[in-house]
C-alpha cells in the first residue's frame, strides 16, 4: 500500500482576493514505503507548496492527502501526530536553530513527542551519528558551527523524530560541493539503514539523478510526470522544454544521438555512463 | 494565517484614487478626520459617509477588503461602545438597574462613535490600500521638509520609515516560515496551553531576532557599498509632480469639510 498519496490536491493562496494564485492544482499522485523520490520543478513550480500538505501544515482547498491509506485532515487535533510521522525538512533550515547546545536543538523535535531522557538521548546520539556530526560538537552552540553544520545539526533535529517519511526541501542550496557532496551522502547513508521513505526537493538534477528511485516533476502547479528516474530522463527533450536542466551527461549523450550515436536514452549519471562506453568500447575490440 | 494582515497592505491598481499625488492624499486624509471630528449630529457623519463610500467605489478595491480593515478591532469598538452606553449620566434614563443606568444620551454617543471608529479607521486604509509604502513614504518626506531649517532629520526618519515598512512583509513572511519549520518539529503554536505556548513562542522568536539582525546588517553594508550617505543632495528617481486632479480631490475634500461644519453649526 502507498504510505502517502494525494487525490486531486488543489491549493490556491490568498482566495478571493487579487493576490489569489492556485499553486497546485489537481495534483493525484502514490508514493510507495521505502523509496527514495526526487521533486523537481521550477521555483514557484508548487513543489513546496505541496510538500508543506503531505505533514499537514497546509490544509488543501480542495482534495485529499492519505498517509498511511488514512485522510490526514479526518481528526483535526490528530495533526501533530501526522508531523512526527512525515518529518519536513525546510529549506535553509539553519535558520530555525535556536537552542544553546547542539544537542538541545536536536532534541526539540523528540520532546515535543513527549519521549523519555533516555530515548532522547538514544535518538539525538545516532541521528548525530548518521549525518556525520561528532560527539564533541553536540555540546557547542549551534551557532558557533559552520554552515554546512547548521544545516546537519537542523537536518538532523527532524531525523530525530524517527518520521516515516523525511522530506527535504532543497536541502543542498546554498552549499559549496563538497558540502553538497556530504550531506547526500549522509542522507543516502539515512536512507539505507533506516529504509524509510525520503522526497528531496531539488532543482538540480545533479543531485537527484544518482540516487533516487523515481522522480516526480512539478511544472505550473500541475503533475507534469511522475516515474521511474530511467523513465523520466528518457523524456530529457520535454523536460529541457520545461525549463528544467537535465544532466550534463544526459546532454552530452543528447547531443551523440542528434549526431548518429545512439546509446539509449537512460544515460544520467557519470558512473553509468563510463561503464557504458568502456563496455562498447570493448565490444569493438572484441570485433 | 499572518498573511491575512492588512494593516499596510497595499492593493496595486490604476483608479483615480491611485494615481492621486500621495502629498495630496495625506492632506486630503488629514482633513478627513478632522470631518469626522467636527461634525457632531448624524447628517454631518452621513456626510462623511458619501464621501468614504464615494473614495471607496472611486477606488475599485473590494469592499471585502475594508470589512477586514475594521475585524481586528472589533474589540477596541465593542469596548468603546460598552463604555459610552453605561458611563454616560447625562441624558433621559432609558433603563435603571441596580447600580447600571443606560440613558438614552449614552445610546446615542456609543453608536455615533462606533460609526465614526468604523469610517475613519475605513478611510485611513483607503489611504495604505492605494499607495505604495514606498511613495507613502517619499510624500512624507516632502511634507515635512521645512522642518529641515530647524535641523530635524527628514531625510533620515523618511528613509528608516521606509526600510521599516519594506521589511514588515519580509518578517511576515519570516515569521510563517520559522513557524511552519518549528510546526513540524512538534511545536504547539496554534494549539495547546497557554504555557506551552509561550514557551515555544522562544523558537520563533529566536530565530527570528537572528535573521533580523543579519538582515539589518546585510542592508547596512549593501548601502554602504553603494555611498549612501545620507540625503543631502540626492535626487530622485520617481519626482511627486501634483496634476489638476489632485487639486479637484483637495477643493473636494474642502468643501465636504464645509458642508460638515456648517451642518453642525445648523442643526
Amino acid at each position: 500500500m502507498a504510505i502517502l498519496e494525494t487525490q486531486e490536491l488543489t491549493y490556491t493562496y490568498s482566495p478571493g482576493t487579487p493576490f489569489e494564485k492556485t499553486a497546485v492544482d489537481h495534483v493525484s499522485l502514490k508514493i510507495e514505503e521505502g523509496e527514495m523520490v526526487g521533486v523537481m520543478g521550477h521555483t514557484g513550480s508548487g513543489k513546496s507548496t505541496l510538500i508543506q500538505h503531505f505533514n499537514g501544515l497546509l490544509k488543501p482547498t480542495s482534495g485529499k492527502v492519505l498517509l498511511d491509506g488514512k485522510d490526514i485532515w479526518a481528526d483535526k487535533d490528530k495533526i501533530r501526530d501526522v508531523r512526527f510521522k512525515v518529518g519536513l525538512v525546510f529549506q535553509y533550515p539553519e535558520y530555525q536553530i535556536f537552542e544553546e547546545t547542539v544537542y538541545k536543538d536536536i532534541a526539540f523535535g523528540p520532546r515535543n513527542m513527549g519521549l523519555d531522557e533516555a530515548e532522547i538521548k538514544r535518538r539525538v546520539h545516532e541521528t548525530a551519528n548518521d549525518i556525520g556530526l561528532s560527539e564533541e560538537l553536540l555540546e557547542r552552540s549551534p551557532f558557533e558551527l559552520s554552515g554546512g553544520q547548521k544545516r546537519r545539526v537542523a537536518i538532523a533535529g527532524v531525523m530525530a523524530m524517527e518520521p516515516k517519511v523525511l522530506i527535504l526541501d532543497e536541502p543542498t542550496a546554498g552549499l559549496d560541493p563538497a558540502g553538497r557532496d556530504k550531506i547526500l551522502e549522509h542522507i543516502k547513508r539515512y536512507h539505507e539503514r533506516t529504509k524509510n521513505t525520503i522526497l528531496i526537493v531539488s532543482h538540480s538534477m545533479e543531485d537527484i539523478a544518482s540516487f533516487a528511485d523515481k522522480i516526480l516533476v512539478m511544472s505550473k502547479a500541475k503533475l507534469f510526470c511522475y516515474d521511474e528516474t530511467v523513465k523520466v530522463f528518457a523524456r530529457a527533450d520535454e523536460i529541457s522544454e520545461i525549463g528544467l536542466d537535465v544532466p550534463q551527461i544526459t546532454k552530452v549523450f543528447g547531443e551523440l544521438r542528434r549526431r548518429g550515436l545512439d546509446f539509449g536514452k537512460e544515460v544520467y549519471t557519470v558512473g553509468y555512463a563510463r561503464d557504458l562506453l568502456l563496455r562498447k568500447l570493448k565490444e569493438r575490440e572484441v570485433r | 494565517m499572518l498573511r491575512d494582515i492588512t494593516i499596510g497592505q497595499y492593493f496595486p491598481g490604476d483608479s483615480v484614487i491611485h494615481k492621486l499625488d500621495p502629498r495630496f492624499k495625506i492632506v486630503i486624509t488629514i482633513l478627513y478626520i478632522v470631518m469626522l471630528f467636527s461634525g457632531g449630529n448624524y447628517l454631518c457623519l452621513a456626510v462623511g459617509a458619501v464621501f468614504t463610500i464615494g473614495a471607496i467605489l472611486l477606488s475599485k478595491i473590494p469592499l471585502k477588503m475594508f470589512v477586514k480593515s475594521v475585524k481586528p478591532l472589533f474589540i477596541f469598538l465593542m469596548i468603546t461602545a460598552v463604555i459610552n452606553l453605561f458611563f454616560m449620566s447625562r441624558g433621559n434614563v432609558l433603563l435603571h438597574w441596580k447600580f447600571i443606568k443606560i440613558t438614552d444620551e449614552g445610546v446615542h454617543t456609543s453608536v455615533f462613535m462606533v460609526i465614526r471608529i468604523v469610517l475613519l479607521i475605513m478611510g485611513s486604509s483607503l489611504l495604505t490600500y492605494t499607495t505604495s509604502p514606498i511613495t507613502l513614504t517619499d510624500a512624507i518626506e516632502r511634507l515635512l521638509s521645512p522642518l529641515r531649517k530647524i535641523k530635524f532629520p527628514v531625510h533620515e526618519l523618511a528613509m528608516m520609515m521606509s526600510i521599516a515598512l519594506r521589511f514588515i512583509p519580509t518578517l511576515i513572511e519570516e515569521t510563517d516560515k520559522i513557524m511552519s519549520a518549528q510546526k513540524a518539529r512538534g511545536a504547539e503554536i496554534d494549539t495547546g496551553s497557554f504555557t506551552t505556548r509561550a514557551k515555544n513562542l522562544i523558537s520563533i522568536l529566536v530565530p527570528l531576532f537572528i535573521s533580523a539582525f543579519r538582515r539589518a546588517d546585510e542592508l547596512a553594508t549593501a548601502m554602504e557599498c553603494r555611498c549612501y550617505h545620507g540625503g543631502e543632495g540626492r535626487t530622485r528617481l520617481r519626482q511627486l509632480k501634483s496634476a489638476p486632479r489632485d487639486y479637484i480631490a483637495l477643493g473636494v475634500t474642502a468643501l465636504f469639510l464645509a458642508g460638515v461644519i456648517v451642518l453642525g453649526r445648523l442643526f
